[in-house]
């Protein structure tokens, strides 16, 4: 094994921050993602504030539906970190299991939903060079779609090495760090989801 | 104690407050209310979810210190931003 694969794997009694260096560079990751969100959002509040018409609440979006896929993001997160509480806390390989296949469904299926809703929009004209509004609401749904869409690809293979079981109560981190990120996911689209869809 | 050996919180409650926040959230958009109020409003409870979400499910309460200093120091410049953004566009419009 090469020294740098020994580092990444030392526990987190031995690092010198009590931190594991994957959770550790997850959450810097995770802080760089802020400031590639809070970039997008800064601009979509100023080409917004700038803007001589904007389109009201529910005008042309589905709230509704798309209040149900904020609960179903919502619903994800809790099953993540159901998995981690399972395999972290009790060593529950089949609850491990259960829920990391459950918060790869319903992320699939939040999917699913957006497609739909975008279908949906560029069926009654609404594209991303339609209009101000239309380019500001691809760009920042499209974005944390495609966070979402990695989340799932993720939680896949996580999901397939729990099956295969690689995780225990001692060696979790992957589940751990994948949960980070997911987490990180629906809590930007509680903040989109309340800017974009209901301002 | 380690950075994962903390007590484990009620996931469930966590999960049925942000449900009625959203709920509350739906319903404020729909209201007749002023433009400012609402605003104050959705805002308020965005931050309360997401931080409900950082605390709990991300175990930022839990966790070590130096997480929630990685987190804040974004958060921090983030908010700078928006208020440079939001005085910048109100002088422009002037």
């Amino acid at each position: 094994m090469s020294d740098a694969a020994t580092v990444n794997r030392l526990p987190a009694s031995e690092t010198s921050t009590g931190i594991p260096s994957a959770k550790l560079g997850m959450w810097v990751f995770l802080a760089s993602e802020v400031m590639f969100f809070a970039g997008l959002i800064g601009a979509y509040l100023v080409l917004r504030m700038g803007a001589t018409e904007w389109p009201a609440p529910g005008a042309l979006l589905n709230v509704p539906l798309t209040a149900l896929n904020t609960f179903f993001l919502i619903c994800s997160s809790v099953t993540m970190v159901l998995a981690y509480a399972a395999i972290h806390h009790r060593n529950d390989q089949r609850g491990l299991r259960n829920y990391l296949a459950a918060t790869t469904a319903i992320g699939a299926l939040f999917l699913g939903i957006q497609v739909f809703e975008y279908s949906k929009l560029i069926h009654h004209g609404l594209t991303i060079s339609s209009s101000l509004f239309g380019n500001c609401f691809f760009t920042l749904t499209g974005f944390h779609g495609a966070h979402v869409f990695g989340g799932v690809v993720t939680m896949l293979i996580i999901t397939l090495q729990a099956f295969r079981g690689r995780f225990s109560s001692d060696r979790h981190l992957a589940v751990e760090a994948a949960g980070l990120y997911w987490h990180f996911v629906d809590l930007v689209w509680i903040i989109l989801f309340t800017i974009v869809y209901l301002l | 104690m380690t950075e994962t050996a903390h007590r484990q919180p009620n996931y469930l409650t966590i999960f049925w407050a942000l449900l009625l926040l959203t709920l509350i959230e739906v319903a404020i958009a729909y209201l007749p209310w002023p433009r400012s109020v609402k605003m104050t409003s959705l805002i308020s409870l965005a931050i309360v979810k997401a931080l409900l979400v950082a605390l709990f499910f991300m175990h930022l309460k839990f966790d070590r210190r130096l997480l929630a200093i990685i987190a804040l120091i974004p958060l921090a410049l983030t908010g700078l931003v928006t208020v440079f953004l939001l005085v910048g566009t109100s002088l422009a419009a002037h």
